[in-house]
This record gives structure tokens, C-alpha cells and sequence, in this order.
């Protein structure tokens, strides 16, 4: 936490009480979500997310609460892991920090580029999904030379971050473009929760052991009330 | 004190070791008492499973809490990634942490069924009084634990939510902003917030909840239940003195409460493990952002359970005051006209509802908001004295009855949803109809539960073989 002056403690929590006396529901102005393919299940398409994940966004963003050991869950081996995805100086067993500088980033972005371990959770709304935000966030980058960055966004307007894969873009077809901003959304969106998968396939045993029991205390249930008249 | 019981030195080892114990401790005693020899009306429909499943739930929280805490760390720097570290690292964590999230919601679901099946059946009249308020208390405990427990994952909506709701403690005249800060710890919420709310969380207020729930269950055995039909099963007893409509709750009750939690933990278990986060109603999206105290979202609003109250909170605007003025002198007018009384107490009240009114006048509309909060939860408290029906169960009331009950329903359904909402003119015009509507029911009560043509109650329950 910053440690903040007694002043700049008054002034935040006046600005605070008249913010919430005047909620502004300005709701967030940008284009409608497209729906994000679901390739939750499929590791090739998971890995190739987790590929472009830690080449292009790791240089900016973390996932401070994501290990590298955990990628092998989607079928990586910790020898694939170290030679391919490590970032320099990190070990297999640490979680995924940016290669950035935060204070850099700052004076040259405006703002913190967002963790982004779990922001496929943070990002669903009213529009759909995170995944179909970050799918449609991710494919709306355009050119705005009255931009800093030189680029601008559909889906969110004024975005501070400039379109990292632009180049990635122009040497694709916009199918090739679309399949891999879909696994790297699929990345993110199984990031976000790892343990998913193992949830839902838990899940069932848990339901078909529960419908069992339902159906022996009913008839322990009946058994015993049928006496009562 | 019971005289020393010998057992025969033929007897089983079980038999023995249960007559040592009984002479040191009633266990037998207690188990009759409250099992086998505790009567229950047998005429329980489905509504009467809500009470066992709520002691099921804080079964479920106390004890994924326990494991949860092992883990957490209540510091504003690490709180919320310890929750993702609980959700990652440590094996079943995500399990016990969605039990608990999901506990949270499930237990406000059968709380809510719980009460309105003693609205139905009138089981807060005599002699259950203090059974409601132990009750109304637990309730009261409960929204403060989960509000308290709210703020723990130090996400965006737990942060403002927390924020808003302390803030309110402000609008209280003199000594709400030292009140603010006393329950911060600090000028906004911050580390030292997180540290006492984690305090009360653990440790406090389920030693309360915990003392509240014995005494409810106390008092509830030695009256005995209420029933669908609202009759008292004692008044009509055999040669031994059992009730002749009564059945021992154990096994009778018991296998019916398995079977009951089997269903609630299909139910459960499903949202546990397929719908976590119920679409952003049991965990909010926003709250998957870590804690940003300078950056307010754009909508913030409480969880679903709180949201009927904090739509009470928002309705009163400057406008409604007006209205709520002119309910007050109305009430002063009609109870000074109407009611017989001594003309003392005639002046008491007309003076009164001035006094009321010219704080209304004098006082900003946010800290009657907060009254109005406060007040749709404390207004529950009094529903043993506001009902006059002659009768207790719904069956037996005048059919504008139960559609007035399905009314209040309805409205509290629709002021629910409306608190999640952004606010807006229809919204703020339907919520403040919502509003009178909510504490007209109650406080006009005692007038209207006496009207109509009431059906004659029978003097033996309404059962049917199964």
C-alpha cells in the first residue's frame, strides 16, 4: 500500500462521498462483443495460446499469481516449459512477471498495464463473456494518428495499450488472425481458473453420487413415514 | 440433581459405558428431550426443511472457514492474491473456496424461506415471540458477517461496497463521522479496515450467531413448533400426555431432514461446481480487479441479498421526503382521531410526529436513507405485536390476504432487483412505490391482519398419509 498524507486523505475521501452521491452511470461506450470460440478442452489450441501469451504480452503484463509449473496441466512438459517459455532470470517453479519495469511502464503507458492472471473473470458483463471481450477487445485495434501510440480500439475507446501483435496481423489472413487471438483468449480464459476443468469432470461424480443418495434417503424417508397416518 | 443409577454387571459394555456417562452427564436425557421424546407436529409441509438446512449451511461455512483462514492473509498487500493462491496452490482450494462463496448465498436463500414460512403460518405469534426475535437477530448477525466477510477478497466491489456502506455511517447527525472512522480504522478503508473486519469475521460475530442460534433452537424446543395449520398440537393430548398430532422428531424428522439435505446439497454441489459465480450474482466480476482506491467503478452495487435493503437506502431522495412527511402527520392525524386513549398521551403523539417531522425537515434525506435501511431490517422485530389476525396460518385468513403476502413477494422481488441495478428515474419511482409499499405492510399491520372473514380453525391438523 502507498502511504498517503493526511491531506491527500481528506481530499480522496470528500472526492469519494460526492462520486457516490452522484453515481454517474455512464456505462461503457464501445462496440458489441463478438462471441470468443470455445477451445477450453484443447491443448494444441491452449498452447499455441500460451505461446503467444508469454511472447508478446509478458513483456508488459504479469500474471503474478500464475506459475510456469502449472502450464503443464495443458499438456507441456517441464523441459518444453524451461526452454521455451521461461522468461529470463525466472525459475520454473516462480509465477509469470512482466519483463517491464512497473515505474517505466507508467511514464510510458500512463497507467500500470493490469495483472493478468485472472482478468478473463474480471472483463465478462453484460455483453457476454471475458473471453468474448478480450476476443473482441484484441481484434479491434485501428489506426488513430491522434493517438499517442498511433492506435485507437472499438471495444474500448482511448485504450492506453498500443496494439502489440499488429505485425503478427499483417503477415496473417484475418482467419489465421482470429484462430490465434482464439487460443490466446482460450489461454487467458483457462489461466484465469485452472482448476476448471477438473471442477466440471469432478462435478459429475459428485451429481451421479448425490442423485444416489437423494434416492436412499427418499425411500428411508418413506420406509419410516408410512407408519404415521 | 438425579440419583446414581446402577447397571446390572451383566449388562452390555455399551449399555455400561452410556450409564457411567449418564451419571456424570445428561446425554440420554438431553437426546430424548431434543430427539426422540421431542414432539413435532406431523403436519410439516416442505417449508419447515429451511430451518435444518440453514443450520447445515453455517455447518458448511464454519468449517470451510477454518480451512480458508489457514490460508488467507488479511493484509491489503496480500489479501487478494492469497485468495488466488488459495484457488491455485493449495490442493482443493478452489473447492473449499467456492463451498464458501457459494455457502454465503445459499445461506441467505433458506434464511429468506425460513422467514416467510413464519410470516405464512404466524409462528412468531405467543408464545413464540422470542423464538422470532433470536431469530431476527441471527438474521441481523448474519448480514453483518456477510458484510464483513465481503470485504476479505479486497476485490474492486469488495472495497466499495465496503466504502458506500461505512460512508452511510457518516450521514448519522453528530457522530456519524467519527462513527465512520471508528469502523475504518482509518480515513478510507484501507489495511486497518481489513484487519478488524477479518476480526469480526472469524472470531466475533459467529460467536454471536453461534449464541443466538442455541437460544432459538432453546427456545423453540420448549415451546414446541408451530405447524401449517397454526394450531397448538399440546392443547390436545393423550393418557400419557403426547400430543395426539405429535410425532417424535427422531427418526421421524431426522430421515425427513436427510432426505431434505441430500436435495439442498444437489443443488449446492451443482453451483459449486458448474455456476460458481452464478453469473456474477454470488461472485461479482468486478471483484476478480484488485482493490483500487482511486479508481471508483463506474456501478457499484451489493450482492444479490442485500439488494432489496439497499434499494430501501436509495429510494428516499429529497423528493421522497416530502412523501414520507406527509405519511408521518397522516399517521399522527389518524391515530389522534381514531384511537381511544387518554388525551395525554393524544398530546404525546401529535407532539411526537412535530418533532419527527421537523427533524425530517431539518436533516439531509441520505441519513433517513440509512434509516429506512435499518429500519426494513429492525421493522421484522416487531412482527410478533404488528399481527392481529385472529388466526395464525395464512390457510384460515381471507383470500386478499394471501394475495397481499403474494404481493409482498413480488414487491420484494422487484426492490431486489432494482438495488443491482444503475440507478434511474423509472427505477428510483418504481423503488420508492417498492418502498412505501414494503413499510406499509408492515406498519399498517395491525389494522388490516383484522379485517376480512376468517375461516374457522380446526382443532386437529390437516394430514394426509404419504
Amino acid at each position: 500500500m502507498k502511504i498517503m498524507g493526511f491531506t491527500q486523505k481528506i481530499i480522496l475521501g470528500v472526492a469519494m462521498t460526492l462520486g457516490l452521491a452522484g453515481a454517474v452511470q455512464a456505462a461503457a461506450v464501445g462496440a458489441a462483443w463478438d462471441k470468443a470460440p470455445n477451445r477450453i478442452n484443447d491443448m494444441g489450441a491452449l498452447q499455441s495460446g500460451a505461446k503467444v501469451f508469454v511472447n508478446y504480452c509478458l513483456n508488459c503484463h504479469s500474471a503474478a499469481f500464475m506459475r510456469y509449473t502449472r502450464l503443464t496441466d495443458i499438456g507441456l512438459t517441464t523441459d518444453q516449459i524451461k526452454d521455451n517459455l521461461l522468461v529470463t532470470n525466472s525459475k520454473i517453479g516462480d509465477t509469470m512477471k512482466a519483463a517491464i519495469d512497473p515505474t517505466q511502464a507508467k511514464a510510458w503507458f500512463g497507467v500500470n498495464p493490469p495483472d493478468l492472471t485472472v482478468i478473463a473473470r474480471s472483463r465478462a458483463g453484460a455483453g457476454g463473456t471475458g473471453a468474448d471481450y478480450l476476443y473482441s477487445y484484441m481484434r479491434g485495434f485501428y489506426r488513430d494518428d491522434t493517438k499517442p501510440t498511433g492506435w485507437n480500439n472499438h471495444v474500448f475507446p482511448n485504450v492506453a495499450m498500443p496494439h502489440v501483435l499488429w505485425e503478427l496481423q499483417s503477415s496473417m489472413s484475418p482467419g489465421e488472425y482470429d484462430q490465434t487471438i482464439g487460443d490466446l483468449v482460450n489461454y487467458l480464459q483457462w489461466m484465469a481458473e485452472p482448476a476448471q476443468t477438473t471442477r466440471k469432470n469432478i462435478g459429475i461424480w459428485v451429481l451421479i453420487f448425490l442423485a444416489g443418495l437423494i434416492f436412499l434417503t427418499w425411500q428411508l424417508n418413506k420406509a419410516y413415514w408410512k407408519d404415521i397416518k | 440433581m438425579a440419583t446414581f443409577h446402577e447397571i446390572s454387571p451383566n449388562a452390555s459394555a455399551g449399555a455400561k459405558t452410556l450409564n457411567w456417562i449418564d451419571n456424570r452427564f445428561p446425554l440420554s436425557k438431553l437426546f430424548k428431550e431434543h430427539m426422540s421424546e421431542y414432539y413435532a407436529p406431523k403436519n410439516f409441509n416442505i417449508w419447515y426443511i429451511f430451518g435444518s438446512l440453514s443450520l447445515l449451511v453455517l455447518v458448511i461455512q464454519i468449517v470451510t472457514g477454518i480451512f480458508l483462514v489457514m490460508h488467507y492473509k488479511p493484509d491489503a498487500a496480500l489479501a487478494f492474491g492469497s485468495v488466488e493462491y488459495i484457488m491455485r496452490d493449495v490442493p482443493w482450494g478452489w473447492l473449499i473456496r467456492y463451498m464458501h462463496s457459494t455457502g454465503a448465498s445459499a445461506f441467505f436463500v433458506v434464511v429468506y424461506l425460513h422467514m416467510f414460512r413464519g410470516l405464512m403460518y404466524g409462528s412468531y405469534r405467543k408464545p413464540r415471540e422470542l423464538i422470532w426475535l433470536f431469530g431476527c437477530g441471527i438474521f441481523l448477525a448474519l448480514m453483518a458477517e456477510a458484510f464483513m466477510g465481503y470485504l476479505l477478497p479486497w476485490g474492486q466491489m469488495s472495497y466499495w461496497g465496503a466504502q458506500v456502506i461505512v460512508n452511510l455511517f457518516s450521514a448519522i447527525p453528530f457522530i456519524g463521522p467519527d462513527l465512520a472512522l471508528l469502523i475504518r480504522g482509518d480515513f478510507v478503508v484501507g489495511d486497518a479496515t481489513l484487519n478488524r473486519f477479518f476480526s469480526f469475521h472469524v472470531i466475533a460475530v459467529p460467536l454471536v450467531l453461534l449464541g443466538l442460534v442455541v437460544a432459538h433452537i432453546i427456545a423453540l424446543h420448549e415451546i414446541g413448533s408451530n405447524n401449517p395449520d397454526g394450531i397448538e398440537i399440546k392443547a390436545t393430548k393423550d393418557a400419557n400426555g403426547i400430543p395426539l398430532d405429535g410425532i417424535p422428531f427422531h427418526p421421524y424428522y431426522s430421515v425427513h431432514d436427510v432426505f431434505a439435505v441430500s436435495m439442498f446439497l444437489f443443488v449446492f454441489s451443482a453451483i459449486v461446481f458448474f455456476a460458481p459465480e452464478m453469473g456474477g450474482y454470488f461472485l461479482e466480476y468486478n471483484n476478480f480487479i484488485p482493490a483500487n482506491p482511486f479508481q471508483t467503478p463506474l456501478h457499484i452495487a451489493p450482492v444479490w441479498y442485500f439488494t432489496p435493503f439497499y434499494t430501501l437506502l436509495r429510494a428516499v431522495t429529497s423528493e421522497m421526503m416530502y412523501v414520507l412527511i406527509g405519511c408521518v402527520l397522516v399517521g399522527a392525524v389518524l391515530a389522534v382521531a381514531k384511537i381511544k386513549m387518554p388525551s395525554l398521551f393524544k398530546a404525546v403523539i401529535a407532539g411526537g410526529a412535530l418533532v419527527v417531522v421537523a427533524m425530517m425537515l431539518a436533516i439531509d434525506a441520505k441519513f433517513w436513507g440509512v434509516v429506512a435501511m435499518g429500519g426494513g431490517v429492525v421493522i421484522l422485530f416487531f412482527l410478533p405485536w404488528l399481527d392481529n389476525s385472529p388466526v395464525k396460518s395464512i390457510r384460515y385468513r381471507p383470500t386478499w390476504h394471501k394475495v397481499l403476502y403474494g404481493a409482498f413477494v413480488i414487491n420484494f422481488f422487484i426492490i431486489g432487483y432494482l438495488g443491482t441495478q444503475p440507478v434511474s428515474v423509472i427505477a428510483g419511482r418504481i423503488s420508492q412505490f417498492g418502498t412505501l409499499f414494503y413499510f406499509g405492510f408492515f406498519l399498517l399491520m395491525p389494522w388490516w391482519s383484522r379485517l376480512g372473514t376468517f375461516k374457522q380453525v380446526p382443532s386437529r391438523v390437516n394430514f394426509t398419509a404419504h
